[in-house]
């Protein structure tokens, strides 16, 4: 089977900044990867190649194997099977919580077929389920954005699992979370990639090292080490890079 | 004690039978009460009303982009005016050899231009379907074409408001135009009769209102189907997060295209139903500031509620008569005022406050 995510060479600068710089990385089915790495390591940049945001000047982005992800933009490549949280937590703030889940739902995403769209049963009960992973099912009616910040991330967490994608971007999922919500989105997190793959940006070691996981740290746009948390902390390069200046 | 609710719902029903009622009841009162009875609704008092229920029809098109969508259409007089221009150009051949130069073929500027024959754009303009076909196609082309171009190169906020405000100038620059054959800075007036009915008769004057109340109704709850709909929380999901929609997988600019369209439509069908009942269309219609005033309408009504639309182009309208009429200078003031006292106490405008207020008020009373 081939590898979910493939990236290849990849590169892209902003008027002589190279955010990214021959970037390769490769992600397989059911995988969960955390990336780390200092500020303007390149972290959102990969994300925003990744979901057709940015254009790279060169490389190879592959989803499944055969999609070009260069070639596609946001709703097409959305469409495809990935999934993308933003560090800030986006949701639609005047929708109430179920109207978040039903507009993320994977469904005919055209003007005339939501024009006409109903609601079958078999997508409430999918709405239901999530709302009851997400833990919001008694605030399903109230405004997205009367919601705290962390039941917000939940939120578009629960919306990207309702696009049932093949891969999932989350990034920063736990900024500004407490201690107790922190650990219940690594569960969470866990559970989502025993069927999905997960590629998780986050600078807080503590939950990297709680979703146990193979670790890649990227450095001034390219990656500087991969293995396990234990392996990686110890790595000279990783050291130098993060206590080094 | 019950517990009063105001639900979308009821309230749009209540509302489309308001509109209904005065549909029927004021060309009733105006045909078939006496006019020396005190109910009796003088005929200019009708006209001034089918006017503003045109109005309405068209602060209603611009709600529905702006304030579901966030679309801030500054020229949305064009798509008007374009609807107005349509029906002009019905109502001038319908004047048939009764111009002032008794040309059967040629409308009376064209003959003072010294033109031959009638140019091309004009043909089929004699028929009042095909009219009626233009009044909604022209206006939903241009802004078909110019959507297509705006929303899938991105540009929105402010730099798309600009750029409607200049192709409303734009057009109204080239419809001052006499070689452009709408009359120029004239426009097209003098009309006579519309599908045969006199256009100075009462009846046919109560004819239009209904038409103008009919429209509205239907125009209003177009709208509010589409808004309750699914695509209609994909809308506001664009006015609220538009790169989250995106991201979702929907084509952000094909939803925009389509309501911008539509609300193109329903502009130029309100302009065709202006211009009977005011007599003219002239270039002054694309005017910018015209464009300006509409939004200025929806945002003192409540922008994203529709009913507020529709009451703000009414009210400020009705204002607008009376303090032209009564102080031609302060007018401007006034409107000035009026808005920088709704963005400053009701941001939400006049319907948003009144859902914030009347059930806390009903119930404070209880």
């Amino acid at each position: 089977m081939s590898d979910v995510l493939y990236l290849d060479g990849i590169s892209v600068s902003f008027g002589g900044f190279k955010a990214l710089n021959d970037l390769s990385l490769v992600v397989e089915p059911g995988e969960m990867r955390a990336i780390i790495g200092p500020n303007g390591a390149g972290k959102t940049t990969m994300m925003d190649v990744i979901t057709g945001r940015t254009r790279p000047d060169k490389g190879t982005a592959l989803f499944q194997g055969g999609h070009d992800l260069t070639r596609m933009d946001e709703a097409e490549i959305a469409n495809l099977g990935i999934g993308r949280k933003f560090q800030k937590p986006t949701v639609f703030e005047s929708h109430s919580v179920e109207d978040n889940l039903l507009l993320a739902q994977k469904a005919p995403r055209g003007p005339f077929a939501t024009l006409i769209a109903k609601l079958s049963g078999a997508q409430q009960d999918a709405i239901d389920e999530t709302l009851q992973t997400i833990a919001l099912t008694g605030d399903r009616h109230r405004p997205a954005g009367d919601l705290s910040h962390g039941q917000k991330q939940w939120l578009e967490i629960g919306m990207l699992l309702m696009q049932q994608p093949d891969l999932l971007l989350v990034d920063e999922p736990v900024a500004g979370m407490t201690d107790a919500e922190t650990e219940q989105t690594a569960d969470l997190l866990r559970q989502i990639s025993k069927t999905r793959s997960v590629v998780v940006v986050e600078h807080d070691m503590e939950f990297v090292r709680a979703l146990g996981t193979k670790v890649s740290v990227l450095h001034e746009g390219s990656v500087l080490s991969e293995g396990p948390l234990d392996v990686v902390q110890n790595d000279a390069k990783v050291i130098e890079v993060y206590l080094g200046r | 004690m019950a517990k009063l609710t105001f639900t979308t719902q009821k309230t749009t029903w209540l509302f489309a039978a308001v509109l209904a009622a005065i549909t029927i009841v004021v060309p009733i009162l105006n045909l078939a009460v006496p006019e020396t009875s005190a109910l009796h609704v003088p005929t200019y008092i009708l006209s001034l009303f089918g006017k503003y229920l045109a109005f309405a029809l068209l602060a209603l098109s611009v709600d529905l982009i702006w304030g579901y969508c966030g679309i801030l259409s500054l020229g949305h007089g064009a798509f008007f005016a374009l609807g107005g221009y349509a029906m002009g150009m019905y109502l001038m051949r319908q004047i048939g050899d009764r111009g002032v130069y008794g040309n059967p073929e040629l409308p009376d500027f064209m003959v003072f231009l010294d033109w031959q024959e009638l140019p091309w754009y004009w043909l089929g303009f004699d028929n009042f379907f095909f009219a009626m076909a233009m009044v909604m196609l022209v206006p939903g082309a241009l802004a078909f074409i110019f959507g297509w171009f705006a929303f899938r190169s991105r540009v929105s906020g402010v730099y798309l408001s600009i750029i409607t405000q200049a192709m409303t100038f734009a057009l109204m620059l080239a419809f001052f135009r006499n070689d452009m054959g709408f009359g120029g800075n004239n426009g097209l007036t003098d009309f006579k009769e519309i599908l045969g009915f006199d256009l100075r008769s009462q009846g046919t004057r109560a004819g239009l209102f209904v038409a103008s109340g009919v429209a509205l109704l239907a125009g209003f709850l177009i709208c509010r189907a589409i808004v309750a709909s699914k695509l209609g929380k994909i809308l506001v999901g664009i006015r609220d997060a538009e790169s989250r929609t995106r991201f979702l997988g929907y084509r952000v600019e094909h939803y925009k295209l389509f309501v911008f369209t539509l609300s193109a439509v329903m502009a130029g069908v309100a302009g065709a139903l202006y211009v009977p009942q005011v007599g003219i269309i002239n270039p002054g219609e694309f005017a910018p500031g015209n464009s300006i005033e509409i939004v200025i309408w929806v945002a003192l009504g409540g922008r994203g509620t529709l009913i507020g639309a529709i009451m703000g182009a009414i009210l400020v309208n009705l204002a607008k008569s009376y303090l032209t009429a009564a102080f031609p200078e302060v007018w401007l003031f006034a409107l000035g005022a009026l808005f920088i006292a709704v963005t400053l106490f009701l941001p939400k405008g006049m319907a948003g406050s009144i859902k914030v207020l009347l059930p806390a008020w009903v119930g404070g009373r209880t």
